[in-house]
């Protein structure tokens, strides 16, 4: 790996985002936005939900870690298509740097433009909603470790599809998120869930992450077991993306397509 | 040689894009890739990026296969510009060079930048974003991103497409004007019979995915007794047969 490559590479998405107020308006108004709409639904059920009875915060807590996985995953598709809208593809594709480090630059990235849009939303739920997500304590770097890994790999499958299909496969970057918060029980219990979709769903890390988020702030005790289960599931669908990446990237100059992309 | 393309063919499912071409280019020569539309030129330069994978046949870079070589350690000989690929528009002239400068690994980066971007009169417009230029300054930026690493070989898609005279004269003789100073050995695909005729050492002829005929542009004009390259150019294109 060759830092100062993925440096060059990371950098040229920041100067993308300083050199625009607008853009950095847009990273931080979603997240926040959402951090109001579910702070105060979490507010509602607090006050009138027996399960959620005296746990400040359980909602809005799921809300703020679901969009981390949001940010991190749409951050990496974003940079991916950058490269797209502004037929640089090209240019990054014949520059000296191997895919590995692509793939390095956009991961290590994605987390600035993640934590751009959302640490001013999480220090807002505090004096607003009175939640905090550091009430999870050090189990939270674990649970965002997790989280990160999985939205990068979100991230991976779909530029992926960009790089098989090019353009046209952006409209599921921005639905694939979607089709899989039904099945990662981020804000209900895995047993609301039918008996098939259950076995289906404990297949992501999802589902461990959010029971373990909803066990800490419930019973106020720690699983290190389901910790570790989830970021062990994340690191396997990671190298599956990364894998996955690479047959694109092959497939993608067996037909052609990186010569075109964008145009 | 330089650089040899053996038996280069790309198949793309049925259709035949590239069908087994041959040719050598010499170190710091520059040859013209001339040829209708869709005969094959920008696929054949994509294959020699790595852009493209060849179906069948390979290229070789010092009797070395392409393939063999690591990407990033084969890449940083190479340079491409072309209109029709553009740098991030949202990014600074300065920033895009900086940040091109720096995936190519280039050695105290700040220097090359100003060496080139004087030579290039870009300095002007140093500090605009790429996306608010006219062509003929994004053209300029280009090549300046496609010389920033001092290539040993270069690759150009029509350098002056869609631009006045007066512009694509200036990318031309600066062109002439840089492979005069330094060791590069030159690609060039173009549609303009003078910048070819100006800048080029010998021309292979392209058409349907084949090489049609190689040689220097005198020797061209004198096979197919026309006036100009551009006559050739027309005869060649037009002609139902192969030669």
């Amino acid at each position: 790996m060759n830092f100062s490559k993925i440096y060059a590479l990371g950098l040229r998405h920041i100067y993308l985002v300083m050199n625009s107020f607008p853009r950095v308006l847009d990273l931080i108004y979603w997240p926040t936005v959402q951090i109001f709409l579910w702070g105060f639904i979490s507010k509602f059920f607090t006050l009138n939900s027996a399960y959620y009875n005296n746990t400040v915060g359980v909602i809005l807590t799921a809300a703020i870690l679901y969009d981390f996985l949001f940010r991190a995953s749409i951050s990496f598709n974003m940079m991916f298509l950058e490269e797209i809208w502004s037929r640089n593809f090209t240019n990054l594709f014949i520059a000296p740097i191997r895919i590995r480090e692509i793939i390095a630059a956009l991961t290590l990235t994605a987390i600035i433009r993640t934590l751009i849009g959302l640490v001013p939303a999480v220090v807002i739920s505090i004096p607003l909603f009175g939640v905090s997500v550091l009430k999870l304590g050090i189990p939270l770097i674990f649970l965002l470790l997790a989280l990160y890994l999985f939205g990068v790999t979100l991230g991976l499958l779909v530029t992926s599809g960009l790089l098989r299909y090019g353009p046209s496969f952006e409209n599921i970057a921005w639905a694939s998120l979607f089709f899989l918060a039904p099945l990662g029980c981020i804000y209900y219990p895995i047993e609301i869930l039918p008996d098939f979709l259950q076995i289906v769903a404990k297949a992501l890390p999802l589902v461990h992450i959010f029971e373990e988020m909803r066990n800490i702030l419930i019973s106020s005790s720690v699983d290190y077991i389901n910790i570790v289960k989830s970021i062990f599931i994340s690191c396997l669908y990671f190298v599956m993306g990364v894998i996955v990446f690479y047959i694109s990237y092959f497939g993608a100059k067996k037909r052609g397509t990186l010569i075109n992309m964008g145009e | 040689m330089f650089i040899e393309l053996k038996n280069l063919t790309k198949i793309y499912n049925k259709y035949i894009a590239v069908n087994k071409i041959n040719f050598e280019i010499e170190k710091n020569k520059t040859i013209g890739l001339l040829g209708p539309n869709g005969c094959g030129k920008t696929t054949t330069i994509g294959m020699m990026l790595g852009l493209v994978s060849p179906s069948k046949g390979e290229i070789l870079i010092e009797n070395k296969n392409l393939n063999n070589f690591r990407r990033d350690e084969i890449l940083k000989r190479f340079n491409f510009a072309s209109p029709y690929v553009e740098l991030p528009k949202k990014l600074t002239v300065k920033q895009n060079l900086e940040i091109y400068g720096r995936l190519y690994g280039i050695k105290d980066l700040s220097i090359r930048i100003n060496e080139i971007s004087s030579d290039l009169d870009i300095k002007g417009f140093f500090e605009r974003k790429t996306g608010e230029l006219s062509s003929g300054q994004k053209n300029r930026v280009s090549l300046a991103k496609s010389l920033i690493n001092k290539p040993e070989i270069l690759l150009l898609d029509e350098p002056t497409a869609s631009l006045d005279p007066d512009i694509g004269d200036f990318i031309r003789s600066y062109i002439q004007n840089y492979k005069s100073k330094n060791k590069v050995t030159v690609l060039l695909a173009s549609h303009n019979m003078n910048e070819v005729e100006r800048l080029c050492d010998s021309i292979i002829m392209m058409k349907k995915g084949k090489i049609i005929d190689k040689g220097t542009s005198k020797e061209l004009i004198k096979k197919h007794g026309r006036n100009n390259l551009e006559e050739t150019f027309l005869k060649l294109a037009r002609s139902e047969d192969e030669l």
